[in-house]
């Protein structure tokens, strides 16, 4: 059961990061793949409709952790105080920039509103980075559950690697979103941008390896001891090459399912190599917050897998109908529910 | 802990001004669209017989509500995040403690309510021009029914912490036992029905402001007349309904559940059999007693219980460590609620009587009273909340969880770094406020004949480019 809610969460976290992930992208790439304010416009107009849905998955997924794992909620939310606050403000800035920027018709109002945009939608790419790089390396847990990391413990050496890696790939992601929703000269800026992230997401991604093994071996012994787990990592692979092809080709369309199913790679091997352990201890606290010791009674959580499902369909069935309506294209792209 | 207190404060008031109006507005909406898409000259229904102008009108005004509706939804949805936030960042004890219980009903809030809100606003704002009238007029449906539903699992979450049921489990943590009783917990119905209506009087009183605005300004008249209307007739229903049976229901129920939150409420110190129900009085806590009263006698104990003689605690019968520790708040709080509510039902009746005798269009005064009596609502629902909030203590969760012990640990959240971010949310919320307040005005001087739905602007855009692409 609490496995079950182990891979939910998981659910809930990798959705978030490919919808909202192409919001985040297409935010710190507007500036320079508009260069008018006009083309600004056309960039963030493709995001326009849908970003607020998006970002519920980020609610429902806080959700998802506060039910199932109230420990590790409390310990995690408290222990990484000023990181969760900084997403806080950015996402209130950013999302009154994204807002408000068409209420006011004036060059200097859209120009502030942009600049807000995309150093906002830049930086909680790079903050959710550092977020999940601190779960990776293990927060120094106390024997009371909960721990303390000041500002710049959170900003460790490789904490930040995989916040650059994160802004990365959604940059990459947003990219390859704009290249399929855009036209004209940002679309083109787009293309040449998405070939070049390419690159770097893959550079990255191959020298990521070993610090990770380096901070905690089990990232790479907890996939190889199951063997069957290595299908996660193989998926990141084979769907980074299958991006590389698809931009050839100039498939836009495709090559933006395979960035997505990149990140469903990537999250997942993250969550198999944590397995079991939700938010692990650092070197040498024995502390560690599993999905045993964390999760809550047992009626809570057979509870919610009644309704949870439910709730999911409905949410499944909005986000296709609302996508069909505002992507409304040849291909007919659904979206949402894979 | 004060510091954690006085952000959690800050922030649910400040955000809570937004989805009043969400609610309330949401409601309204729904109306005028099912009016407008509803309406025809031989409808069974009287209410529903509109002639096609009639129907366009509705349908005028609800474009112009779904403009600030959109403002105001934007900034509820920016200052909400933060509140689900601070459960783990500020009061990790709290959830670690509570987080089996009321999970069940914020994760809900979030797979229930936030989709389909979220949603089917994009929808709604995408316009007429993108979706069939039948769509949009749905769309408005679930926009109502989703910002309801987000308001029965909040006041399901505080129902818990006001009445803990459903739960066991005791010491560090408690969890849930059934799913049924977490939903019906008996303190729920009447306080959820309380809110609403609250939200709906403040929905209702900011339609009729905005038109007696523009009767008095002579401009926009005839979307200005229906705003009147619903305004003032929604108001009265929800006044009443706020009154009776909601506000009594919901009074009875702190009686019962809360007695030290009554006795704070009604500055009750000594037990007595029928009890005065106190109009008018000053606190003093230092003395215990009232000063400067006029009190109706034995009312309050007919209120409570319909018995003259009923006997009701008083504060001097309770431990002073169970009292809330601020008892004059608690009492000043709900006698604002009262006194606002009190001169809006009358606002609302006489504005209703005057409608009827088709006078209200001309009557300079009653418009005046009406375009003015919008941010009383406000202070009401929050002066109720202030009631609801500050009358629990000094519990967390009522009886179970003493707030002191429910904030996170010092060891990792340091009373200093709570003053820094509450520091920077209030300049943030100050920002946000100021800019709210401008757009507001902006929307409000182009007035309602300006056809454009500009909201996402966004996604009026992509529709433009939509075409351009099919193109």
């Amino acid at each position: 059961m609490t496995t079950a809610w182990f891979c939910f969460l998981a659910v809930m976290i990798t959705m978030y990061v490919i919808l909202d992930g192409f919001d985040l992208g297409v935010g710190a790439l507007h500036l320079w793949v508009g260069r008018t304010s006009k083309e600004r416009e056309q960039a963030t107009a493709a995001i326009g409709p849908v970003w607020s849905g998006n970002e519920v998955w980020l609610i429902a997924g806080g959700g998802v952790l506060f039910l199932a794992f109230p420990t590790a909620y409390a310990s995690a939310f408290s222990g990484l105080y000023f990181g969760l606050i900084i997403v806080l403000w950015l996402l209130v800035g950013r999302g009154l920039a994204l807002e408000l920027r068409h209420q006011i018709d004036h060059p200097l109002w859209e120009a502030a509103c942009d600049a807000v945009f995309c150093l906002a939608s830049a930086a909680l790419a790079l903050v959710f980075g550092v977020a999940l790089g601190n779960v990776v390396r293990g927060v120094p847990l106390q024997a009371n559950g909960y721990f303390s990391l000041p500002l710049f413990n959170i900003l460790n050496w490789y904490a930040l690697l995989i916040g650059v890696f994160g802004l990365v790939v959604l940059s990459a992601h947003g990219a390859n979103f704009l290249s399929w929703r855009g036209v004209g000269p940002p679309a083109e800026r787009a293309h040449l941008a998405a070939r070049k992230l390419a690159w770097l997401e893959a550079v990255l991604f191959v020298a990521l390896i070993w610090p990770t093994y380096h901070v905690r071996d089990e990232m790479l012994t907890n996939l190889t001891d199951h063997p069957w787990r290595l299908i996660f990592p193989a998926l990141a692979v084979g769907s980074l090459i299958a991006m590389f092809v698809l931009q050839r080709a100039g498939q836009w369309f495709r090559a933006f399912m395979a960035s997505s199913l990149f990140i469903v790679g990537l999250l997942t091997t993250m969550a198999a190599g944590l397995y079991p352990n939700l938010l692990p201890a650092h070197d040498g606290h024995p502390y560690s917050l599993t999905v045993h010791n964390a999760a809550t009674g047992h009626h809570a959580l057979v509870t919610a897998i009644v309704w949870w499902p439910l709730g999911m369909v409905l949410a499944g069935v909005y986000f296709v109908f609302a996508y069909r309506m505002f992507f409304r294209s040849e291909e007919e792209p659904k979206m949402g529910t894979s | 802990v004060t510091v954690d207190r006085l952000q959690f404060s800050l922030l649910i008031t400040f955000h809570y001004l937004f989805p009043i109006l969400t609610m309330g507005l949401a409601l309204m909406m729904a109306w005028l669209k099912t009016v407008s898409f509803l309406g025809r000259e031989n409808h069974r229904f009287p209410l529903f017989r509109k002639t096609e102008e009639e129907r366009e009108h509705y349908e005028q005004a609800a474009v112009f509500w779904a403009k600030i509706f959109a403002v105001n939804f934007a900034v509820g949805v920016v200052t909400g995040i933060p509140m689900e936030f601070q459960f783990g960042t500020n009061w990790a004890q709290f959830s670690n403690y509570a987080g089996g219980v009321i999970g069940q009903t914020l994760a809900m809030e979030g797979v229930f309510a936030f989709f389909a809100e979220s949603i089917f606003l994009g929808i709604f704002l995408a316009g007429r021009k993108r979706v069939s009238a039948f769509t949009h007029w749905i769309a408005a449906l679930f926009v109502f029914v989703g910002s309801w539903l987000s308001g029965f699992f909040i006041i399901a979450t505080n129902a818990w912490m006001q009445h803990p049921v459903a739960y066991s489990g005791h010491g560090k943590q408690v969890q849930l036992d059934s799913f049924w009783k977490l939903l019906t917990n008996p303190w729920v119905g009447w306080q959820y029905a309380h809110n609403m209506s609250g939200a709906a009087i403040t929905g209702a009183f900011v339609l009729a402001a905005m038109g007696a605005f523009f009767l008095l300004l002579g401009k926009h008249t005839e979307f200005a007349k229906i705003s009147v209307r619903v305004g003032v007739v929604a108001a009265l229903i929800f006044c009443t309904l706020q009154i009776f049976p909601t506000g009594d229901r919901a009074a009875h129920n702190t009686a019962h559940m809360q007695p030290s939150s009554f006795a704070a409420m009604e500055g009750l110190f000594k037990t007595e059999r029928g009890a005065p129900l106190v109009i008018i009085g000053n606190p003093n806590t230092e003395q215990r007693r009232l000063d400067s009263t006029i009190a109706m006698p034995h009312f309050l104990s007919f209120l409570t219980s319909h018995n003259w003689n009923e006997e009701l605690k008083g504060l001097n019968d309770i431990p002073t460590n169970q009292w809330p520790d601020s008892v004059p708040l608690v009492y000043y709080a709900y006698h604002i609620m009262v006194g606002l509510g009190t001169i809006l039902v009358a606002i609302a009746g006489l504005a209703v009587l005057l409608l009827w005798r088709g006078k209200l269009y001309e009557n300079k005064a009653m418009l005046w009273a009406l375009m003015l009596a919008f941010p009383f609502t406000y202070i009401a629902n929050i002066a109720g909340w202030v009631t609801a909030e500050t009358g629990r203590q000094p519990w967390v969760i009522f009886g179970l969880l003493r707030t002191k012990d429910a904030a996170s640990p010092a060891s990792s959240v340091p009373a200093g770094t709570g003053i820094f971010t509450m520091l920077g949310f209030a300049g943030l919320y100050l920002f946000v406020g100021i800019l709210y307040l401008m757009l507001i005005v902006r929307i409000v001087g182009r007035g309602p004949e300006d056809p454009e739905l500009p909201t996402t602007g966004a996604a009026s855009a992509a529709g433009a480019m939509g075409a351009e692409a099919s193109a």
